[in-house]
């Protein structure tokens, strides 16, 4: 599990002691190299955000196309700081093990199904989340893209 | 709660014994008709609905086998936790919260009476249907699941035992499978397809009658024996 970028120690993350924690992200796509990607492009995106705690969980339990829940549920709990989870997935099966692990309790509590296009949402949240935003402003933020028309 | 009982009253004849049962003939159907799930799952899914049900199922055999639960509800939340996990695909977490709802309902009785299965697979298919959205005629697995309750139900109304009543609602299944293939997908991938969804019966629709065929099947063996 790579959370791509977090608070992994050699740049300082446990500095500016009274800043709250940030909203970590986790990305939920039915391809592992897609989850990957787009999280590589939200993190590149934002700008040197480098510290949102963002972790992409894509692909099935046998390595292939599809969702896995135990990779979910392990992204949610490596970028959970305590301010919340904002979970972007992609289509089908990912919307519905994110909605059943939320269902039955088994991510870290603060965590919630955001509603948003997959990449472009990505990148809204990341953005937002790496100013130091709550979970409201970040799930908003990614929920926005929807309305952003390209035609 | 004292409406008089016009039934006789139906032993509590399903415990954990039975549905770990249910579960290796589940698993078998499973494996043996799983290359016809993908079938029917190619022209309108992503032709993975029997791999991934084999693979949830034998998972959960594995899982049970290992460290059975002694009772019906707890073989129920096992099984549904392994579907979700191993899956992969959208029938995981549908699965998987129909079973766990459905064990969760029967709570930690050490056996459970048909009428009581019903109430839980109420319990059960609500969660289903809050889950994934889908309502009767959606051409998904609703469509043989809330027929098979409600046949469940008119048999247990007219007093029949815990191994007719399955076979109702196991026909009423297979009958509500059959019956999406006229129907337009409105649910999943097969949405995208519009009217040329029309005219393949729905893999989903298609489990859902086979895990429910092993549990009459199950449940007439235990009767018979």
């Amino acid at each position: 599990m790579t959370a791509t970028t977090g608070s992994n120690g050699s740049t300082g993350s446990s500095t500016e002691g009274s800043a709250p924690a940030l909203v970590g992200i986790v990305l939920v796509s039915h391809s592992a190299a897609a989850a990957n990607a787009v999280a590589d492009l939200a993190a590149s995106l934002s700008g040197g955000a480098g510290e949102v705690p963002l972790a992409p969980a894509g692909g099935g339990p046998d390595g292939g196309l599809g969702t896995s829940s135990d990779l979910i549920a392990s992204a949610a709990r490596t970028v959970d700081r305590g301010a919340g989870v904002a979970v972007l997935a992609d289509l089908g099966s990912a919307v519905l093990t994110v909605k059943a692990l939320l269902a039955d309790d088994e991510l870290p509590s603060g965590a919630r199904l955001v509603d948003a296009p997959f990449l472009e949402g990505a990148v809204a949240a990341v953005v937002t989340a790496s100013t130091g935003a709550d979970i409201d402003a970040v799930a908003a933020a990614a929920a926005e893209a929807y309305t952003y028309r390209k035609a | 709660m004292n409406a008089a009982p016009e039934q006789p009253e139906l032993p509590a004849d399903i415990d954990a014994d039975l549905l770990r049962r249910w579960l290796d003939t589940a698993t078998s159907v499973i494996e043996r008709e799983a290359a016809r799930l993908t079938e029917l799952d190619s022209p309108i899914g992503d032709a993975d609905h029997g791999s991934n049900m084999r693979r949830g199922f034998l998972a959960a055999r594995t899982a049970i086998g290992q460290e059975p639960p002694d009772t019906p509800g707890g073989v129920l939340v096992a099984v549904g936790r392994q579907l979700i996990s191993t899956v992969g695909g959208a029938s995981g977490p549908l699965y998987g919260t129909l079973l766990r709802r459905t064990g969760k309902a029967l709570g930690d009785a050490p056996a459970v009476t048909a009428a009581q299965l019903r109430d839980g697979l109420k319990a059960g298919v609500e969660g289903l249907c809050q889950l994934g959205g889908a309502v009767p005629e959606d051409k998904t697995m609703v469509d043989a699941l809330v027929p098979a309750l409600d046949a469940f139900t008119a048999a247990l109304d007219a007093g029949d035992g815990t191994a007719v009543a399955l076979t109702a609602a196991a026909r009423a299944a297979e009958e509500g499978a059959v019956a999406t293939t006229p129907l337009r997908a409105r649910k999943g991938r097969a949405s995208y397809l519009g009217d040329r969804s029309i005219g393949h019966q729905d893999p989903g629709a298609t489990s859902a009658a086979l895990l429910l065929t092993a549990l009459a099947d199950t449940a007439r063996e235990a009767s018979s024996s």
